[in-house]
């Protein structure tokens, strides 16, 4: 105790400079205890995401407001239940705690969050967070559910007993916030000794190791090296994450796990057990209950409907309607005030601007293509919206575990929902969300199949080819337009489904997968919470609209716009068919036209498609700048309602013979192309870096392009010989 | 008998393990012998199941059910 209370002095000395760093605090929690709410409570506003280097995760931080004080930065670490990790993300949990995440430094101050209702098991992290040496808070939130379910909590019994100090929250209303501010600014409590008390064999080995530890890092704390120690022979995976430690080291730990086993010790339980034995008789102590043996929680009562055999997957459609309806008419609206916008800042920009080649770059180039995408911020808007509302009030488990057994079916399980429902917004965010996944055959079949499923990306190129060549009208209050769109749906999540089942079968094996899950109670969603993580995510939509596909609108443009076509010496104008056939960019998708021309496609669509490859949507402001290169002598083309125009000349286009560039066939033949065709840099780049190699993303970039080819081809030639094209 | 044996609403007490080396991650989110179990419900195609250990609602499926022995109540 004595020797270990000095870290905190320690941990400033190695850091000291000559400006003093904010004090580090890392907030640690199991999964759903609140933990978001606790930092977005602490920070306000004044917080940054961004990710860990070299892998996906994401990284939340913050500051909490000065005020006087000392300046404290969080660091919000992702949920878990162990620091023995089994994913990713734990592991990057247990790694930013020791301080062994890149560029972080080991935390002055560790906040672990538990959920006051469940407190038993939350004590078991505790208890691991608490041996790591480093001051510790123990913040007791959802103090106000658990009250409300007859248990309360002595928290200064609590605190004697773990030897921490213990903060009681309610930090959905902002009870007890001031008070962890205020203890989060003062000054730091001493490291608590371990009070479980380890097995004497596995102490034996773990002192030894522990010793060597001493002389290979010898600024660890004795609290520290005993838990590295400790660590590293009970994990068995400890050695694939522990970076610092040397191949003699683990030697040593192979040799102690050798003696352990011949004496019957099974190391791995008994570290587990021996927590327990400590933390059940202490929870009874200071958890009182003032209720009925037989009450059930309001939670229990909602989920004997929502996972109901019959009421529960009806629920489960249901909910699914109302997102769908709401991402494809609730959006319309502010779709339509952007679409306006945009139209009348082209005008204006027209009538500013002297014509010319900069004024064709301005609009045609950058307005035109940045426009084609900004457009689908109101839909993208309301799919994080309700996908983080789902996930704050604890349904999405719900979701998962009625689920898991039709997913099994095809070699997925009902942790694969929540990244494939993901998925509809964008693959990248579904195949990160992966990470959960604690089976990694399970983890790679939901990443290669997770691009099948629509994206909001392809949304834009749906919308604007089913507006062009469906016909209006409909069958009772179902549109044909409506019905094709949700056909696109269905088709991709079937493509996904079957396309699992036979990788499962051919490619990827392994054991079936486990399955534990916690259930966490219903909460009744923080609008903040959900608000502040949906404008996170659209501000790197924006960040997106506004660089990369900017940079490609006016690549696109310069590509459609030079070489120059000589004057037509009778009337002094560039023939507009002309120029773009001969720019650099009718020259490429010449170059390729032939593998399209089966499938129905000319060498314009094939330039689109070209450039859909930088993201799926860029295709629409890709035929817009195509178009409005090939129409710009027609000034009622332009300035008028993008897609509207540009819908009047993809109709109005021919082939030199007068055959019609897009016939309905073509169109459904594109469509097909796009549900299944992988056309997205950003979905290979997160592939490759999930699964750390690049065979994953090539084959997946391969086998989707194949089956896109086929069934295009199928559909376009099949189309033909039936007479419809 | 194991805990997929169980009826929904019927209780049980953890004996053991019908393999050498139980999920590591069970025993962490506290099942361990002597630790009273309760089944709750069955998921609409009767897997996975919900059980109710220490307080909190876990779903395990049929198949890791099996793998706990227990003691009916």
């Amino acid at each position: 105790m004595s020797t270990s209370s000095s870290q905190p002095g320690e941990a400033a000395l190695s850091s000291a400079t000559s400006t003093q760093p904010p004090r580090l605090v890392a907030l640690a929690g199991n999964p759903n205890v609140g933990k978001t709410t606790v930092f977005n409570q602490l920070t306000g506003m004044r917080q940054k995401v961004g990710n860990y280097p070299g892998v996906t995760v994401e990284r939340k931080t913050g500051l909490l407001p000065a005020n006087g004080g000392p300046a404290v930065e969080i660091v919000d670490v992702p949920g878990t239940y162990s620091l023995n990790p089994r994913s990713l993300d734990e592991e990057i949990a247990y790694r930013v705690l020791v301080g062994e995440m890149g560029d972080h430094r080991r935390p002055d101050l560790i906040v672990c969050v538990v959920d006051a209702g469940n407190l038993e098991r939350n004590l078991y992290l505790t208890s691991q967070v608490i041996d790591l040496g480093i001051p510790t808070i123990v913040a007791l939130n959802m103090t106000d559910s658990a009250e409300r379910n007859g248990i309360f909590i002595d928290h200064e019994g609590l605190s004697r007993e773990l030897g921490v100090p213990v903060i009681p929250l309610a930090a959905s209303s902002g009870r007890g916030i001031d008070e962890l501010k205020a203890a989060l600014k003062g000054p730091l409590p001493p490291v608590a000794p371990r009070r479980w008390i380890v097995p004497p064999e596995l102490e034996k080995e773990v002192n030894e190791l522990a010793e060597d530890l001493a002389r290979e890092i010898p600024n660890l704390c004795p609290t520290a090296r005993f838990a590295d120690a400790l660590r590293a022979i009970v994990n068995t995976t400890a050695k694939s994450y522990e970076s610092h430690h040397s191949p003699p080291f683990w030697e040593k730990v192979e040799a102690a796990r050798q003696r352990l086993r011949k004496k019957g010790v099974l190391y791995e339980q008994a570290e587990i057990i021996a927590r327990y034995q400590w933390i059940t008789p202490l929870t009874k102590r200071v958890v009182h209950y003032r209720r009925a043996e037989s009450h059930r929680t309001l939670s229990e009562r909602i989920d004997a409907f929502l996972t109901h055999r019959i009421f529960g997957p009806l629920f489960f459609l249901l909910v699914l309607l109302v997102v769908f309806e709401a991402v494809f008419s609730w959006a319309q609206p502010f779709m339509d005030w952007i679409n306006q916008g945009m139209a009348s800042l082209s005008t204006l920009v027209e009538g500013a601007m002297a014509p010319g080649i900069l004024r064709s770059l301005v609009v045609d180039g950058a307005l035109a293509g940045v426009g084609g995408i900004v457009i689908f911020l109101p839909q993208i808007l309301l799919l994080f919206f309700f996908l983080g509302l789902l996930e704050d009030t604890g349904y999405m488990a719900r979701v998962a575990f009625i689920m898991d057994r039709p997913m099994r079916r095809f070699g997925l399980s009902g942790r694969s929902v929540v990244p494939l429902i993901s998925s509809y917004a964008c693959a990248v965010p579904g195949i990160m969300a992966t990470r959960t996944m604690d089976n990694e055959q399970d983890r790679l079949t939901t990443i290669m199949v997770a691009p099948f499923i629509t994206c909001s990306a392809r949304l834009p190129v749906y919308t604007l080819v089913i507006a062009a060549f469906v016909p209006s009208g409909g069958i009772l209050f179902i549109s044909y337009k409506a019905a094709t769109l949700l056909a696109l749906y269905v088709m991709g999540t079937a493509t996904a489904m079957i396309a699992a089942w036979v990788l499962r079968r051919k490619l990827i094996d392994g054991a079936e997968s486990t399955f534990f899950m916690e259930l966490p109670p219903y909460h009744r969603p923080r609008l903040r919470d959900v608000s502040w993580r949906m404008t996170e995510r659209v501000k790197v939509f924006l960040t997106r609209a506004g660089t990369i596909i900017l940079a490609m609108s006016i690549l696109l443009w310069a590509l459609a716009a030079f070489p120059q076509a000589p004057a037509d010496p009778l009337t002094g104008q560039v023939d507009p068919g002309s120029q773009l056939r001969q720019s650099f960019m009718g020259r490429a998708g010449q170059v390729w036209e032939p593998m399209l021309r089966p499938l129905g496609f000319d060498w314009k669509i094939g330039v689109a498609l070209l450039s859909s490859f930088a993201a799926r949507e860029v295709v629409v402001s890709a035929l817009g700048t195509i178009y409005s290169v090939g129409d710009s002598g027609d000034p009622a083309a332009e300035g008028g309602g993008m897609s509207h125009s540009l819908i009047e000349s993809m109709r109005r286009d021919r082939y030199p013979d007068g055959r019609p560039v897009w016939t309905p066939l073509v169109a459904a033949s594109l469509l097909i192309f796009f549900v299944l065709a992988c056309q997205c840099m950003s979905t290979l780049a997160v592939v490759k870096r999930e699964t750390n190699s690049w065979r994953w993303p090539l084959f997946m970039w391969t086998y989707m392009f194949v089956l896109a080819w086929v069934a295009s081809f199928v559909v376009y030639q099949g189309g033909r010989l039936l007479g419809w094209g | 008998m194991t805990l997929d044996q169980l009826k929904p609403g019927e209780r049980g007490i953890v004996t053991g393990w019908t393999s050498p080396e139980p999920p590591s991650r069970l025993l962490e989110l506290g099942i361990l012998q002597g630790t009273q179990l309760e089944i709750i419900r069955t998921a609409p195609m009767g897997d996975p199941i919900d059980v109710r250990v220490r307080g909190y609602h876990l779903s395990l499926r049929r198949q890791e059910a099996g793998l706990i022995e227990v003691r009916p109540l």
